[in-house]
């Protein structure tokens, strides 16, 4: 086979997929169907191409092949006549709405599948990952990879979810106004777990990264729909402000370097900017939520770079805000590093003191928190013991060779 | 649940316990586990060529110097740990510290 037919045919894969899943199945809400559909579509493709040369509309070309497909699926399995009726129905609407583009192309019901793999009615713990499937098409085994599940147990947790979008009638719809905030919050959750999927781990770094990419993409795929949502606008915000910072988090041995330490040089000063420009747009709406409040976080972070130092003090102010909104574990560990810059290490260890050492007991931040500033407030003996629990609770290498060096400053440091 | 935590060594992990980084990891994960108190059993097994193994030939046994010629990874120890799900004991797999070499099998107890 020649290469380029497999190439634009795993390309328009990879850019179309969770497209012409959404279209295919916007009616029938029946994802695993249309996935088989476009599966076949995908082989024929990879069959037809070489030998006839690539379509001009590959996309096209795929969704009129898959829609075959799913006729004739829907004609072999002996389904209720009016089941056929409305698949056929769907078709001639889908077809109308295309005509009606004018060019051939189809409209974008991503966005309606987003909403549907993020409804109340799906156990919460999946979203993401059935997110990340049918609308970005990545494959259950490195989905699975970056959840740390068998690929077995995730592709059935997928599986289960689609059934339910197609038998509990889950519409596949942007919500009315009035339910909006609440079902935008879950998307845009779902969003930056993916995000925080392709960021995490340090290893594995370039499948992370793309994972990263896709998040940013969705991201903006969701602006562009809705552009008057303060928070997706924080989101994007944040999820830049992040992704500008990446390639400064290793030094060049790959050792991992903490954000206060990181060489600004090394930051994307292009995202950076783009993703302030994007937090004071947002601001203009006058509705602060979560993810305004994490970009404003990393917006201060990001100041460094111009004025050499970090507000600490700034950051106290906002993180106070963020636990106020979201009273998380995570949220409350890093308010309690800030103030022990900001104040003291000692007012830093008594806020880590106010939470329940239950939630505390495997919470890896917390205790590299606790560690740093118990060294910092010069109790050499507590903080050897918490460096050995953050060690302990890391699942990255690069991670724990960082804590051991802190760990073996803070015991050269005590007269034995 | 009880899960076991099967760890897997290659040669050159065996021989790296002597190095403080390598042992202090090790360390490290048993004092998280049983100050999450999780931990419910488990032991560091030593290198296997101490080991010795003993197979039944019908009414006799033969007795012979471990270890077992397959494989590149060697039982190094394990943990039993109590936890809600596979998804936890999966968690806690990702942390224990083996090296590109190794490999940590997670496995349910037998209930009986």
């Amino acid at each position: 086979m020649p290469p380029d037919a497999g190439r634009a045919a795993e390309q328009v894969a990879r850019q179309s997929y969770g497209k012409l899943i959404a279209f295919l199945a916007a009616r029938s809400r029946d994802v695993p169907a249309a996935e088989d559909a476009l599966s076949e579509a995908l082989a024929s493709a990879l069959r037809v191409w070489p030998e006839r040369g690539v379509p001009d509309k590959p996309e096209a070309w795929l969704l009129v092949a898959a829609r075959r497909n799913l006729m004739q699926a829907a004609r072999h399995r002996t389904v209720a006549a009016n089941a056929q009726t409305t698949i056929t129905v769907a078709f001639e609407e889908a077809e109308e709405r295309m005509n009606e583009a004018g060019k051939a192309v189809f409209p974008d019901e991503r966005l309606k599948l987003l909403f549907a793999c993020t409804h109340p009615a799906i156990d919460s713990s999946v979203h993401t990952a059935l997110m990340l499937q049918t609308v970005l098409g990545i494959e259950a085994k490195t989905i699975a990879r970056a959840f740390v599940v068998s690929p077995e147990a995730m592709s059935q947790r997928l599986v289960r979810a689609k059934v339910k979008i197609r038998d509990a009638g889950i519409p596949f719809a942007i919500p009315p106004r009035s339910a909006l905030p609440e079902r935008l919050a879950a998307v845009l959750s779902a969003i930056y777990a993916a995000y925080g999927l392709g960021w995490d781990g340090l290893d594995g770094e370039e499948e992370r990264h793309s994972l990263a990419g896709e998040a940013i993409w969705l991201g903006r795929a969701l602006l562009a729909v809705l552009p008057d949502e303060p928070e997706a606008i924080g989101l994007l915000s944040l999820m830049l402000h992040c992704e500008a910072r990446r390639s400064a988090r290793r030094d060049r041995n790959g050792r991992y370097v903490p954000l206060d330490e990181q060489d600004t040089a090394a930051w994307n000063v292009i995202m950076i900017a783009e993703a302030d420009a994007l937090l004071r747009k947002a601001g203009a709406f006058d509705r602060f939520g979560p993810f305004q409040c994490h970009a404003a976080i990393q917006s201060v972070h990001a100041t460094r770079r111009v004025s050499g130092m970090t507000d600490w003090p700034a950051l106290t102010t906002l993180y106070a805000a963020l636990v106020k909104i979201k009273h998380t574990l995570g949220a409350r560990v890093a308010e309690a590093a800030v103030i022990g810059r900001a104040l003291s290490a000692t007012a830093g260890l008594e806020r880590l003191n106010r939470l329940d050492p239950r939630d505390a007991a495997a919470y890896q931040p917390y205790w590299a928190v606790r560690a740093f500033l118990l060294a910092r407030a010069g109790d050499d003996a507590a903080a050897v013991d918490a460096y050995m629990t953050a060690i302990g609770l890391s699942d990255s290498p690069a991670v724990r060779d960082f804590l051991a060096d802190r760990l073996k400053e803070v015991r050269q440091a005590t007269p034995r | 649940m009880q899960y076991a935590l099967i760890i897997r060594e290659a040669a050159e992990d065996f021989a790296n316990r002597s190095d403080p980084a390598y042992r202090d990891g090790w360390v490290a994960y048993s004092k998280a586990l049983a100050q999450a108190g999780i931990m419910t059993g488990g032991a560091g097994l030593t290198a296997p060529e101490t080991g010795t193994i003993v197979r039944r030939k019908g009414e006799d046994h033969d007795v012979q110097d471990g270890p077992y010629p397959e494989g590149k990874e060697q039982l190094g120890g394990f943990y039993l740990i109590e936890v809600p799900n596979m998804d936890t004991a999966l968690e806690w797999a990702t942390r224990v510290p083996i090296s590109d070499r190794g490999s940590v099998e997670v496995r349910p107890r037998l209930q009986m």
